[in-house]
């Protein structure tokens, strides 16, 4: 409900000021069929313009809090999030490398984001392990790793890019849901709703992962097999997030946070909630980044690490359970 | 239910940890496994709780080899309370009793009446009640290791794995957790540090010494000098008092505590 409200609203603020009771005609026209829409210009602001960017924020926010939250449990560390494991870098070499090559084995930008994303976290994975089990001091250390390597490709690349591509490049990385439109809605939508279905029943796993791999697998758990599986659905869901919407930092990482210190740690709950105030949260930044500045933009990278960094390091000067994961 | 460990064979690194090793503890049983740091007590368990696969040699739960069983099936069985303190901010006391039920569970993980039931008997019965619920995070040491024997009785196994459990506990909160796992009757393969608490909780004490079994058996019979020498590096000797425990004093004069092998000073 909140979430709604909040879109609702950040359709009606920008450039051009909509009241809300327009803006819920014109939503409640295309989405019934049913009623008077207002004037074409309007109508179009809202539905082309405004509508899918705030859906697409919200879907994005939702991904990245719910790929952090999980990736925090799955490597026992509480700095874990699709940065820190080099996914977001591996997504962002496939799609700069699409960007300034053309397509790569029939791959467009969104899909080498996801190849690129899978293939750093299965790298990742590969390195951080250690006789078949995970290190996790080792796991974060391979991703920083990897990300490092990752980004410098990426900076090689730039260097043979032509202008116009730079600037696709450019807008990619920062970070932005300003190209939203309704076509890219249906894939994201799925894969969004499905990982946090499944990854919220997979909540009670998560549960005893959070006991230790020892005690987890004397819970039976599968602990390497279900980590597997949740590293590709991570990927999968961060890959899909970061092609759309460009390098977005910082949600991952204290979302899950946030929801963790004020509802607990038990997954089943952590990952709907994490998935609905990161959706909130993104909305929000949205809103701002076509405000603050306007008629002007702000990419939401620069946006979310502005707001975030401070809450974070709040955090880690506030929250002494932080001391003994 | 019974534990049959029949010639157990464990290499790591291509290191033989585990040579050779028989073990059997009957139904209702706790043995103790005793040993110096890296004789293999630990490996030995995890063989057990189904963590590591013996390169050779059959542990059974009952009458089926773990290795046959899956996962949750073996954990159905199983509950073991490890050393591994994992990432447990956030859990209330409850909830991680309630991990326990973990093995029991469908597809949605969702309580049933039957998981509410063992939860709530475990917290009850292991005093967990007053800070059922408090963070873990914030619990002192004797709490926490009440809340894993909790966690682990929620499962409502057939055999109880425990890696010093007692471990950094004052001596009062070291035996109310002896007392209770007593009180359960549930066999129990447990590995302690402490030779006075192993005999006093134990019916039978399995010596580890670099990876192989060098005594087995009732207490007295197992701590004897020779042992506590050999294997320990400490003299001392054991007498059984009026109520039947086995008490080890320990030489008052220079422990002659030397690396394996060497030579120590006459008792």
């Amino acid at each position: 409900m909140v979430l709604f409200a909040v879109m609702v609203v950040a359709v009606s603020i920008g450039a051009v000021n909509i009241p809300v009771a327009d803006v819920w005609r014109i939503l409640l026209h295309h989405v019934t069929g049913q009623g008077a829409t207002a004037d074409p210009a309007t109508d179009q602001i809202v539905w082309s313009f405004r509508a899918p960017r705030v859906a697409l924020a919200a879907l994005v926010g939702a991904g990245l809090g719910v790929a952090g939250a999980v990736l925090q449990t799955l490597v026992s560390n509480p700095l874990a999030d699709p940065i820190v494991l080099g996914f977001s870098y591996g997504a962002s070499l496939g799609a700069v490398l699409v960007i300034t090559l053309g397509g790569l084995a029939g791959l467009g930008v969104s899909g080498a984001a996801f190849v690129g994303a899978l293939a750093a976290g299965a790298l990742v994975f590969a390195l951080g392990q250690r006789r078949g089990r995970l290190a996790p001091t080792r796991l974060v250390l391979a991703g920083v790793t990897v990300g490092y390597v990752l980004l410098s490709m990426t900076s090689f690349v730039q260097l043979l890019a032509t202008p116009t591509e730079l600037r696709t490049v450019m807008f990619w990385m920062l970070g932005s849901v300003a190209g939203a439109q309704w076509d890219q809605l249906p894939t994201v939508t799925v894969v969004v709703l499905t990982s946090t279905v499944v990854l919220t029943l997979f909540g009670r796993r998560l549960n005893a992962l959070l006991a230790g791999d020892e005690s987890a697998t004397a819970l039976g758990v599968d602990v390497n097999r279900l980590r597997a599986v949740l590293l590709v659905i991570s990927a999968l869901l961060t890959g899909t997030v970061i092609a759309v919407a460009g390098g977005i930092g910082f949600v991952g990482l204290m979302i899950p946070h946030l929801v963790r210190l004020t509802v607990g740690a038990d997954h089943r709950r952590l990952l709907p909630l994490t998935a609905l105030l990161g959706a909130v949260y993104l909305v929000v930044v949205d809103l701002l980044s076509r405000t603050v500045n306007r008629p002007n933009e702000l990419p939401l990278g620069i946006l979310t690490a502005l707001l975030g960094a401070p809450f974070f390091l709040w955090l880690l000067r506030r929250n002494k359970g932080l001391d003994t994961v | 239910m019974k534990l049959t460990v029949d010639h157990l064979h464990i290499t790591l690194d291509r290191k033989l940890i585990l040579r050779e090793v028989n073990l059997e503890a009957a139904k209702g049983d706790i043995v103790g496994l005793v040993g110096p740091n890296g004789s293999g007590k630990s490996t030995l368990l995890r063989t057990v709780y189904r963590s590591l696969r013996p390169a050779d040699g059959v542990v059974k739960v009952g009458d089926d080899d773990v290795w046959e069983l899956s996962a949750r099936t073996a954990a159905r069985r199983t509950a073991a309370v490890l050393q591994d303190a994992g990432t447990t901010t956030g859990l209330t006391a409850t909830e991680i009793v309630a991990l326990g039920r973990t093995p029991h569970h469908g597809l949605t993980g969702r309580d049933g009446t039957e998981d509410r039931r063992a939860v709530a008997e475990a917290v009850d019965r292991c005093g967990v009640a007053p800070f059922a619920d408090r963070d873990y995070a914030t619990l002192s040491g004797g709490e926490r290791q009440r809340v894993l024997l909790a966690r682990a009785l929620a499962q409502r196994p057939c055999l109880l794995v425990l890696d010093e459990l007692t471990n950094h506990l004052d001596i009062r909160a070291r035996f109310e957790l002896l007392d209770l796992i007593r009180s359960t009757g549930i066999t129990t393969l447990a590995v302690l540090h402490d030779l006075d608490l192993a005999a006093r909780l134990c019916d039978h004490l399995v010596v580890l010494h670099e990876g192989e079994v060098v005594a087995a058996g009732p207490v007295p019979d197992v701590l004897t000098p020779d042992i506590l020498r050999g294997v320990f590096g400490v003299l001392g000797r054991t007498e059984r008092d009026e109520d039947g425990v086995v008490r080890i004093t320990y030489a008052a004069q220079p422990l002659a505590v030397g690396p394996h092998g060497t030579a120590y000073s006459q008792t």
